[in-house]
């Protein structure tokens, strides 16, 4: 048998969908909206035990975040842990990517789109894609 | 409303590094003093409780009885992160308010040694095939750490720091770095502090990053200890000895809560909802004013941390805990002075020690005792802790009406 003519792909976590642009799907409470990453038996905030996908805004704004210099053994620093505020709604964590390292160039509330990249393949060749958050060229300085 | 219950005994070893003795040394080594300084004896307690992270599974509240008197008694063996301690005062608490019992101990104790970053350094598997398959809640392929943000302590709690800096002006680098100033300076008065070095804002600023904005001196150790308190009900402090009576601190108010559904907690743990709670709750019941206190010990596990809590404790106008600071007010001769044990920067944070050493600490000054760093004629404070998941515990704490 002959190898794919392409690499085969799988999101790093459910929650990323990579088709047919890569954005974040969340379990939307059907009742009160609340949304969550990962799935959960019954909604925390009503009770409500029935979720439907809720495809999320691939724009937002900095919440909050950490430049990240010390980490467990294994993982490259210096790097940017990010909060995410979701243009319509939904909070993310992830890396902040692209913005560079240095408290200077990183901007409370700066405006900013999700990205993707290859993180690691098995040994079958298949890619786990991650993403994160880059900010918004020509996006407001001030 | 039921009669009151009342810290009999307190005490806390010093915190640090202790590799020549087992946590039963460390847990014994503070009951007995808790136990003397109540002029007690275990056969008086009714009810134990141990609160312990590391070796929750070995029965520690049953091994401190083998080291110092096995009476049968009830023990609740405790864990809840790093309330842990607050939560083992707590089930005294509840079981002498409940009129199960006249007289408890409570002990908080840990032995983390120099481990560094909590949670860090898993293991990866070697030498299978590696195939990815979605595993877990999320579905994950591999480890998300560092790749989709952090989930370690120092991250979480720099970015709760920066969204409080994100939502209220006049917050940044060098208001949190002057907690750690402050702190550091309270712990060369502390015999017990893990560390008792003063250190200047250019060298808390300059010290080795570890999550900006968070500096190795705006960060706890780990390190070992432990803490112990007696508590007695008020109708059998009444038949105890005029000193006991006079060195007896009131329990005004004992709350433990978790953290309610906010809407990003499931992915920053949202420290501040219960911890205002909980304060809240605690005023309430103790029918105290936050302005009424005269020191506070809160969970400074990180100076980013000890600022928002200035806010969620009430202690600074609402916004206003970049103002608090660089006023001065949280220093030791301020207007509400905020861990001049050194808190967990620089006292140390055994993490099942922390909450009782926090009572102890407050029971101290209200006693008069505290030595060099005694905050003068203190009448009533406060000890406040939270463990991520989250739990939090507060307790309001006053000296016997003269």
């Amino acid at each position: 048998m002959s190898a794919p003519a392409t690499t085969r792909q799988l999101p790093l976590v459910r929650y990323l969908a990579l088709e047919p642009e890569p954005h974040l799907v969340a379990n939307e409470c059907t009742k009160c909206n609340a949304v969550y990453f990962e799935t959960r038996v019954a909604c925390a905030s009503c009770e409500n035990r029935d979720f439907q996908p809720r495809p999320l805004a691939t724009t937002g704004t900095l919440r909050t975040f950490s430049i990240i210099h010390r980490s467990a053994k294994g993982i490259p620093t210096p790097y940017v842990s990010a909060v995410v505020n979701l243009d319509g709604g939904g909070v993310v964590k992830a890396n902040l990517v692209n913005a560079g390292t240095d408290p200077a160039g990183i901007r409370l509330k700066m405006p900013l789109r999700l990205t993707t990249w290859v993180v690691g393949t098995d040994d079958e060749g298949t890619e786990a894609v991650a993403f994160g958050f880059e900010p918004v060229e020509g996006g407001s300085n001030g | 409303m039921g009669e009151s219950v009342w810290v009999l005994g307190a005490t806390m070893t010093k915190f640090g590094r202790f590799a020549d003795k087992d946590l039963v040394d460390l847990a014994s080594e503070a009951a007995i003093g808790a136990l003397d300084d109540a002029g007690v004896g275990m056969r008086d307690m009714q009810v134990l409780a141990a609160g312990n992270l590391e070796e929750a599974s070995t029965g520690v509240g049953q091994r401190i009885q083998h080291q110092l008197g096995q009476y049968g008694v009830p023990v609740f063996n405790v864990v809840n992160a790093c309330a842990t301690g607050a939560t083992a005062v707590r089930a005294v608490y509840l079981s002498i308010a409940a009129g199960e019992a006249d007289m408890g101990l409570a002990v908080g104790a840990e032995q983390m040694g120099k481990q560094g970053l909590l949670n860090a350094g898993k293991k990866a598997r070697t030498g299978e095939k590696r195939v990815f398959a979605p595993r877990g809640r999320y579905g994950a392929l591999q480890g998300v750490e560092g790749v989709l943000g952090s989930g370690l302590m120092p991250g979480v709690f720099a970015k709760a720091g920066l969204e409080y800096a994100a939502e209220h002006d006049g917050v940044g680098f060098e208001q949190f770095a002057k907690v750690a100033v402050k702190n550091h300076a309270h712990s060369a008065l502390n015999p017990l502090a893990q560390y008792r070095d003063a250190f200047s804002l250019e060298q808390v600023m300059a010290a080795e990053m570890i999550g900006y904005p968070n500096t190795v001196l705006m960060c706890c150790p780990t390190g070992d200890g432990a803490a112990a308190v007696v508590l007695v009900s008020e109708k059998k402090l009444k038949t105890l000895d005029p000193d006991q009576q006079r060195r007896a601190v009131k329990i005004s108010a004992s709350v433990l809560t978790s953290d309610p559904f906010t809407e990003a907690d499931h992915v920053q743990p949202d420290i501040n909802t219960l911890t205002r709670r909980a304060a809240d709750e605690a005023y309430a019941k103790a029918g105290v004013d936050p302005q009424d206190l005269d020191l506070v010990e809160l969970h400074d596990c990180f100076a980013t941390a000890e600022l928002v809590h200035y806010d969620n404790l009430r202690l600074c106008e609402p916004g206003g805990a970049g103002d608090f600071i660089d006023s001065g007010a949280p220093t030791r001769d301020g207007r509400i002075p905020v861990n001049v044990s050194g808190g967990l920067i620089s006292k140390g944070h055994p993490i099942g020690a922390t909450g009782v050493a926090g009572i102890y600490e407050i029971t101290t000054h209200l006693r008069g005792e505290a030595g060099d760093r005694q905050v003068s004629d203190a009448k009533v404070g406060l000890a406040h802790v939270i463990g991520l998941g989250s739990s939090c515990g507060v307790h309001i704490l006053e000296r016997r009406a003269s």
